[in-house]
């Protein structure tokens, strides 16, 4: 098998793998890393099927396709996980309001 | 100006409008977007001129044209879009402003312009890996926008709208890189002129459609819209089933009637608008079966989404021109419904469908324009829907392909079914103990003037109509 064949399928079990994670997992935090490993896949097609016969210098455009997916891919995981680290964080406050509230009550009546 | 130039500024100005609205003050936001939101209508109304006397408009950017560069191409399908979306967005708009609180209003007018200019982008891009970077600028502002309320219910659908979006997105890169792959070209042009069937253009056809409609959604990968649009702030919801989702559409529509035409045959039209006439079904029986009153018209939006579906098995130029009027009326109707909507909490304060009763006294124009939007769902005369579902019901028939039509009577008459349901209720007396509280003119007013949109689209359709033919002619 060619090299860049080999590049590009591995490129599509990535991806593969990714998309299972990314359906499989409950955690926000694990779904949106499966996004990444999904996304990174699909980049590294790109990359493969960059390669010209038969002089062998690559063709510049899958390049640049990759440099704009990585930076669209970037701001969506900055974005994922800061709406992950907030909910994490409404839910922590809710907890501790929760457990301060019951406190009084517990203490009354198991005491 | 030359003509061509005009193509850029609807998408320069609300991108200008969003960063100065994020910089002036409290209360400068208005005005900045009130100022961007005509400047960005009056450049779309003129290039849609421009276009409707001039035929197709290209434009290279930066003069660097296919197959190295990208090239913007506003046909008139692109401009019915632009109008579409420069008219229903800011009536959306004006009632987010008084519905949500004055920090998400600093929060939601920069972001909606965000999505404007995405959007336009999308529209008028004619480039495979240009229209996935405007897809995801589309995602990425929109789920700001639906979590910018900050509070849980948003916060969880904006990351289940990401997470659901972003593989969408990845599949249709995927297939980008496939097309590339094998025709060094991404312009759709180009590509629609390279294209031959087989498997590897069958890979790539199957992949982006699969993204694409896990984005718009179509039935069965719908999943995830009730629980989004519930979650999300109400205006939110109404640009999320109005026009965002109408973007990944668009990309799909223009992939298989311009690029994958060859590889459009029998099968996968039949299988594309089996899909559809299951969402149609199902998703008019859900908006029966819901208790809850937003849950209702998100499920409706499932069925109309699944209407638009129908015209990959017609694949014809009418029932291409039936599609579109469908998106186009459903943009306006089905936000007018949501403002609606959105009114009805702010009054009554009551999520559940029971919570209508006897609002139609106190809330006239609100009611009104929930009603006139209902008739455009169902497709009755006078209305955009109506238009829409008559040149579906004809082509079906043309092309001998009755069945079709069949799905569209069958799918109105459970729309109707679901919009009394609403109307019915509120005309039944107030119960006691429900104190309804005043709603500003202007909020009332909004979905009226979006119901009347569908109104007219129904009693004047000459105008887009013809608008639709330019660029068509092959």
């Amino acid at each position: 098998m060619n090299p860049w064949a080999v590049y590009a399928l591995s490129g599509v079990a990535m991806f593969s793998v990714g998309l299972v994670g990314l359906f499989s997992h409950e955690h926000p935090v694990k779904r949106i890393l499966a996004s990444n490993i999904a996304g990174s896949g699909v980049l590294l097609v790109l990359v493969a099927l960059a390669r010209r016969e038969p002089t062998g210098a690559p063709d510049p455009v899958p390049h640049a396709l990759v440099l704009t997916g990585i930076v669209v891919s970037v701001s969506a995981t900055a974005l994922g996980v800061a709406l992950a680290r907030r909910i994490a964080r409404i839910d922590a406050t809710a907890k501790a309001e929760s457990t301060g509230a019951s406190d009084p009550e517990a203490g009354g009546g198991s005491a | 100006m030359s003509p061509t130039a005009w193509m850029a500024w609807p998408v320069i100005l609300p991108l200008l409008g969003a960063v100065l609205a994020l910089l002036v003050g409290r209360k400068g936001v208005r005005v900045v977007a009130g100022v961007a939101s005509v400047a960005t209508f009056t450049a779309s109304a003129v290039l849609t001129w421009e276009v409707a006397t001039r035929g197709v408009l290209r434009q290279a950017i930066g003069g660097w044209g296919p197959p190295l560069g990208i090239e913007w191409r506003a046909d008139g399908l692109a401009v019915l879009m632009l109008l579409t979306i420069g008219v229903v967005g800011p009536l959306i708009s004006v009632h987010a402003l008084d519905h949500l609180g004055d920090r998400e209003d600093r929060e939601f007018l920069p972001l909606w312009l965000f999505v404007w200019c995405a959007l336009n982008a999308l529209v008028l891009s004619a480039d495979a890996f240009n229209l996935y970077v405007t897809l995801e600028l589309v995602t990425l502002a929109s789920v700001a926008l639906i979590a910018v309320r900050r509070d849980r219910p948003g916060l969880d659908a904006g990351l289940r709208y990401l997470l659901f979006a972003l593989p969408g997105s990845l599949l249709y890169l995927l297939g980008v890189a496939l097309l590339y792959g094998l025709y060094s070209a991404l312009d759709l042009g180009l590509l629609g002129q390279r294209i031959t069937p087989g498997p590897v253009a069958w890979v790539a056809a199957g992949v982006m459609t699969l993204g694409l409609c896990l984005k718009t959604p179509l039935f069965p990968l719908h999943v995830w819209l009730p629980p989004t649009y519930t979650g999300a702030p109400t205006p939110v919801t109404a640009l999320l089933s109005a026009l965002i989702s109408k973007g990944s559409y668009y990309v799909l529509l223009r992939l298989w009637l311009e690029v994958f035409t060859p590889i459009l045959d029998w099968q996968v039209g039949q299988f594309l608008g089996v899909l559809g006439a299951a969402a149609v079904l199902w998703g008019s029986l859900l908006a029966l079966s819901q208790s809850q009153l937003k849950r209702v018209v998100a499920y409706s939006s499932v069925a109309q989404i699944g209407y638009m579906f129908l015209l990959f098995p017609m694949a014809t130029l009418g029932a291409r021109t039936g599609a579109v009027y469908l998106v186009v009326s459903h943009a306006a109707a089905k936000a007018s419904m949501f403002v609606a909507v959105g009114n009805i909490h702010q009054a009554v304060g009551i999520t559940e469908l029971g919570g209508v009763q006897g609002l139609a006294y106190r809330m006239p124009f609100t009611f009104l324009a929930m009603a006139l939007g209902g008739i455009s769902l169902i497709g009755m005369p006078p209305s955009g829907g109506f238009i829409a579902k008559w040149i579906l019901l004809e082509e079906s028939i043309w092309t001998g392909q009755w069945w079709w039509g069949l799905v569209l009577l069958l799918g109105g008459l459970l729309a109707s079914a679901y919009v009394f349901r609403i109307l019915r209720g509120s005309f039944l007396p107030l119960p006691p103990g429900v104190t309804v509280r005043s709603i500003p003119l202007g909020n009332e007013l909004a979905p009226l003037a979006l119901a009347l949109i569908a109104l007219v689209l129904g009693l004047v359709p000459w105008f887009p109509l013809e608008l639709l033919a330019v660029g068509t002619a092959r």
